[in-house]
Order: structure tokens, then sequence, then C-alpha cells
């Protein structure tokens, strides 16, 4: 996918004031936060699962390259055929081939953000392959040519009359405005691509070390039919989703539809594992798995690591004030809120998306609510400072972080200055004590008065009090 | 060098390993498979099969429970009346020999096709912790019965009803070598909540999951 995430600013200023969106983003806080913090009082010992959680995912990561040749011996043994990528052009190349092997026409996609990181859909496109997207947000995406605004929810941003509307022009049906309705047709639709399809294409919430399965959670079943139906199956995802066991999978399902939707469970948890056997009605006789690195290596064995441990669930961006007031599309690439915050910089080069990192108020919600623990705003202090160490951000930004570490090593000159700047400022804040707007900080004041100080600092008054 | 060794190579030389994976390792890795321990869960002070009728109900499937096996074409008959639904439906080879004619439905036993309304199969086993049916793929157990059709009436064994998926994954190390090409653990019926956030029951898979308990095994 296109990057654009240094326009972050000016998306964002304009979702801020799109009333629709806002509508929408202050229900799915609603929805989804409430049912997190239902399911999670439901657990007794939601902290010791939490914390076992992130020791799985810390096991694998900690022996990666084992635990992937581990997959790949079991995956092979079963019968399927695993494939390496390290760049999205890889995936591509390799999908596009698999089509052509198998003489594919049409493919189904089930959701994947994956395949959304690849652009996938564009190249199989190019190469003449007629491909479904069936998730009904990502369908109704794929409709209007737009990227997902959250990586649960993907058309989040839309309303049902925008849908109504869509419907009506692509499919030539008269416009319907009931959501079952809505449904319905959608289900239609799409009834007769899963039934024809030759392939199945979709991403795997893990890769399962044990077995060499892929597993896929789904609500709709969509994700069902894509490893049912078609006679090739490609599964797609990166190479961090490795869990050891078929235990694991059970802590870590205690936690993935609970903090990604609020449900207990979701309504499909699908593990496959090998091709049809030899008497069976249903599923795929060619079965492939594309392991994807896209900049996951550049993580490895650095102090970003632990953002590799992340099971995509949303929660963080969920909890977030930052996504929950601009939204998924202000963020310009894949994934948004504070797991984008650090992906995209990440993976796609930290020169495209400076402002990212810098779009948190540190409040911490997303480190507590993460069911893996992903020290969110920690990783994005340290994207700050790689942005400040290798001078990607302007001259006048950086020479004021270097004349306030100057004073600040200076004990009597900062406290002159501290001093100077309490009264001027205490000046500034006339009689009714606020200050309407400061010169070089206009951004702050410009939606809301500054209290002012009293005049003296801290140290004077402990000076005077003693 | 191709994508594979690159991409291993990566990993190792950032974790500042030696160039090769060394066996060490990779026993330890498969040591822990193999022992896979169990991990923290939460405490389950609930009757099994209360508990699965409780959290399936939650989830909008619907539940009835018979006595014995013969008695469960009878008491889908009267589930297809009370839904005004089709009294044809496809089966699983494994509920052949019941007598559907009697209870005035037609059955046909075969892998479903598009145009399948009702569907009856079993299931391996369910898991009472969150009201979960785990199918498993085979010649016997066509994964589409489950799927295509509108309805989807399972047919369980009150005895096979376990605590959590732990149990259930236990299961299937002890009855069969290996995983089947699909397992399908179904909570309810499909359903999105992409448009508006609101909740809408049949998506792509069925509109409708009716469970029948049978008390006294299958
Ligand atoms: S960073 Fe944590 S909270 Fe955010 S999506 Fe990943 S796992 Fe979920």
């Amino acid at each position: 996918m296109q990057v654009a995430s240094m326009h972050f600013k000016s998306r964002a200023r304009e979702k801020l004031v799109n009333r629709n969106l806002q509508n929408a983003l202050n229900k799915l806080q609603g929805n989804f936060v409430r049912g997190r913090a239902q399911r999670v009082a439901e657990m007794d010992n939601f902290e010791a699962i939490r914390d076992a959680a992130s020791a799985i995912r810390d096991r694998v990561l900690d022996r990666l390259d084992v635990y992937l040749e581990e997959f790949e011996r079991n995956a092979t043994a079963r019968g399927a055929e695993v494939h390496w990528a390290e760049t999205h052009e890889d995936v591509n190349r390799i999908v596009c081939e698999l089509a052509r092997r198998h003489g594919v026409r049409k493919a189904v996609k089930s959701k994947s953000m994956v395949t959304e990181e690849c652009a996938l859909n564009d190249a199989l496109e190019a190469a003449g392959i007629e491909v479904l997207e069936t998730d009904l947000g990502e369908y109704i995406l794929q409709l209007a040519k737009e990227p997902p605004s959250h990586i649960v929810a993907p058309v989040v941003h839309k309303t049902r009359d925008e849908v109504s509307d869509l419907f009506e022009e692509k499919h030539g049906t008269p416009r319907k405005t009931d959501i079952a309705e809505l449904t319905r047709e959608a289900r239609e639709r799409l009834r007769g691509h899963f039934i024809s399809a030759d392939m199945g294409i979709s991403g795997a919430n893990f890769a399962i070390a044990e077995t060499g399965s892929t597993l896929i959670v789904t609500n709709e079943g969509n994700g069902r039919m894509v490893t049912t139906l078609p006679r090739v199956h490609v599964a797609i995802t990166g190479i961090e989703k490795i869990l050891p066991t078929l235990e694991d999978v059970a802590t870590l399902m205690r936690l993935l539809p609970s903090h990604g939707t609020g449900q207990s469970i979701s309504n499909y948890i699908s593990v496959t594992t090998g091709v049809k056997g030899e008497r069976e009605h249903d599923g795929p006789e060619h079965f492939h798995v594309i392991l994807f690195d896209g900049g996951r290596t550049s993580l490895v064995g650095t102090e970003l690591q632990p953002m590799l441990r992340c099971i995509r669930c949303g929660a963080c961006m969920n909890h977030c004030p930052v996504y929950q007031s601009v939204g998924g599309h202000a963020y310009g690439w894949v994934y948004p809120g504070p797991m984008g915050s650090v992906l995209t910089p990440a993976y796609v080069g930290l020169e495209k998306a400076l402002d990212l990192p810098n779009a948190a108020t540190m409040c911490n919600q997303c480190g507590v609510v993460c069911p893996v623990k992903i020290p969110l705003p920690d990783l994005m202090r340290k994207l700050r400072e790689q942005q400040f160490a290798r001078k990607l951000k302007p001259w006048t930004e950086r020479a004021a972080f270097g004349a306030w570490c100057w004073t600040a090593q200076r004990p009597a000159i900062y406290a002159a200055a501290a001093a100077i700047g309490a009264r001027l400022l205490a000046l500034m804040g006339g009689r009714d004590r606020l200050i309407h707007s400061i010169p070089l900080a206009g951004g702050w004041t410009a939606s809301r008065d500054m209290p002012a100080p009293q005049g003296v600092t801290f140290r004077e008054l402990y000076r005077r009090q003693r | 060098m191709n994508a594979r060794e690159n991409i291993l190579a990566r990993i190792r030389a950032r974790q500042a390993k030696s160039a090769l994976t060394d066996a060490g390792e990779r026993e330890a890795v498969r040591a822990h498979i193999a022992a896979h321990p169990q991990n923290p869960r939460p405490a389950a002070t609930w009757d099994p099969v209360v508990r699965f009728r409780e959290e399936a109900l939650k989830l909008a499937s619907t539940v009835d429970e018979v006595e014995a096996l013969d008695a469960a074409p009878a008491a889908i008959s009267r589930y297809l009346d009370a839904q005004r639904l089709s009294r044809e439906a496809v089966c699983w080879e494994a509920f052949a020999t019941l007598d559907w004619r009697a209870a005035g439905i037609v059955i046909a036993v075969r892998a479903a096709h598009e145009s399948d309304l009702v569907g009856v199969t079993g299931t391996f086993c369910a898991i009472a912790e969150t009201g979960t049916l785990m199918m498993l793929s085979g010649p016997q157990t066509p994964s589409a019965v489950s799927l295509l059709p509108e309805t989807h009436i399972a047919i369980i064994d009150a005895s096979r009803i376990v605590r959590g998926m732990e149990e259930a994954w236990e299961l299937v190390r002890s009855e069969r070598r290996v995983l089947p090409r699909a397992v399908n653990f179904i909570s309810g019926p499909s359903r999105t909540a992409d448009i508006e956030q609101t909740v809408t029951l049949g998506a792509h898979g069925p509109y409708r999951v009716h469970i029948v308990i049978v008390k006294n095994g299958l």
C-alpha cells in the first residue's frame, strides 16, 4: 500500500471536522472498549494469562529462526508448500506465479492486513486475475476503492447511507437501507464467487509450529469458505506470527477476541493443516503458506523487538485518544493507532512517518490494555530519539532541544531563565489570570486558554518558606 | 542466497547468534513443543453441561436436550416447525440410520451443496467455557454441511462437553495421531458488525445454529 503517513497533520485536521467519522468513532469506543472491560472482568486471573501470553510471544521471538524452521518442517510434512518472501514484491510475485501454475482465474480473499501491506489485489488484477474481498467490510472498501481505517473494523468510517448508495450504484439493485438487507445482498453476491473461485487467499492470525497449521479467526464465516471451497488455498502471514503449541493457541484465544471486539470468542476459529485427504469431499488440493518478512527482521534484536509480539487485536487504537479523534486514515498506511505509530516508521522508514511517533499524548492507555504487554509509549519515545539522533527533525526543533539541554545542565542559568519566564507569563495572564495566546505556541492556545502561573518559581517559593 | 536463507540469517545476525542454528537450540524448541506445557487459565467453578448451555445461548445459538439419540429426529422436527424451516436436510453419515422419515424429515446423506437449507452434523467435542462446537474435517464429516446451509443443527454427546480448548486439543491428541485438514471451532451463527457496528446474524455462514444435546451419549 502507498505510504501517505507524511500527510498526517493535514489529514488529521480534515478528519476532526468530519461529523460522520466522529459519530462512528464514538460508537467504536463505546462497544469495543466496554466489551473488552467486561471480558477482562470475567477472567479471575486475567493478569496471569496476559503475562503468559506475552511470554509465549517472547519465547518465539527469541528463537524465531528455529521456530520458523519447525513450522516449515511440520507444514511440509503434511503436504503444504512453504514459501519465503523478503519484500512485498516477492509476495505478489509468488502469488501470481502460483495462480499461473494452478490455472487460477478467480481468487476470493478473507481479510488480511499483510496483503494490504503488499497491495496484493493490484498485483493480481494486473496479472489478469479477478480477486474479490469477502469480509463484508473489506468488500465494501473494494467497491469504494478505499483503504481500511481500522484493523478489526475496516469500514468503521463509513455510514450505512454511504453503503446503501454504493451497493445501489455497483450492484445495480434497488436501494436498500436496512443493515440486515444490505448484509444479505452482499452474501448473495459473494456466494457464487466462493463456489466458482479457484483460489482462496487468507492471512493467518497465527501459524502453529507444533502442527504446521495456520489459524484464522473470523465472525462472518468467509474465512471458512475461503479455506474450504477453492481448490487452492494460499495463506500469507508475517514471520512473527508463530505460536509454539496448541496450548498456546488456547491462551491467545482468550485474549484476541476479547481485546478485538469484546467477544468471549469469535464465531469461527479455523485451523488448517495440509491438503484434502483422498476420500474427503471438501478442502483444497493445494495448500501454500507464504512467510513474509517485509521489514520484520529489522526489528529483531533491537529495542523495538517487543512490537513483534503484537497479535493485531486493535485494543490499542480503540483506547487511544488520538485514534478516537482522527480515525485510521489519517495515519496514512495499513496500521493505525499506537501500534501503527510504531510499525509504520519501522516498516516503511522513519523519514516517511515523522509525525506518527509524536501523534501520542503518552497517556499509556494503549500500554495498559495491550494483551501482550507491548510498552507502546516507550517504543514511540525510542522512535522519537531515533528521529533526533538521525537529524530527521527540522533544525528549529533540534536547536530548541539543544538550547533546553544546554540550560538544563546549568542550574543557575536555568533558575534565572525560569524566574523570568514565570514572571512574564504571570504578566501575560492579565486580570482574569488566563493567557489567550502565546507567541510561537499559538497551536496550544488556539482552542483553549492557558492558566497563568503565580509569578514565582517553585525554587523561589521553597527558599522563601524554608 | 535465497529469501529463506536471507531471512533466517538476518534473524540470527541480529540476535548475535552463530550463522547456523546449533543443535542445542533446535532440541530445546522441540522439547518444549513435545512437552506442550499448560498455561494459566481462568478457574472453572461450573458444571460443564450447564456452562455450555449458558454460553451457547449467549452466542445466539439455540439449545435443546434429548435423553437418547433416537429422540433427536423428533426434536429436530419440532425445531424446524417452530422456526418454519425447510424439512429437507443434509446430514453426516453417522446419523444416516436414524428414523428421519417418522419425524417427517427428508434427509440426504452427503456433503452440502450451495442450495441446501438445513445441515445436520455431529461434533468432535464441545467446549463449555465458551459454548463452542469443535468440528474435525474428514470423509465422514464434510465441513461444508455446517457452513453452506442457512441452518446448522449439531447433535452433541453430553459426555463430550469438555472444560476448555486445552481439553479439546488433548482429546484430539489422544484419539487422532495428527490434526485433520481442518479443525473448525464454531461459536454461534455467523455474524458481522461491519456496517455501523450493528450486529447482524447470517453474514456468510448459517443464520441459525441449533444444538441438540444427547444426555445418554451417541
Ligand atoms: S499493539 Fe497490543 S493492543 Fe495494539 S493491536 Fe497489537 S496486540 Fe493489540
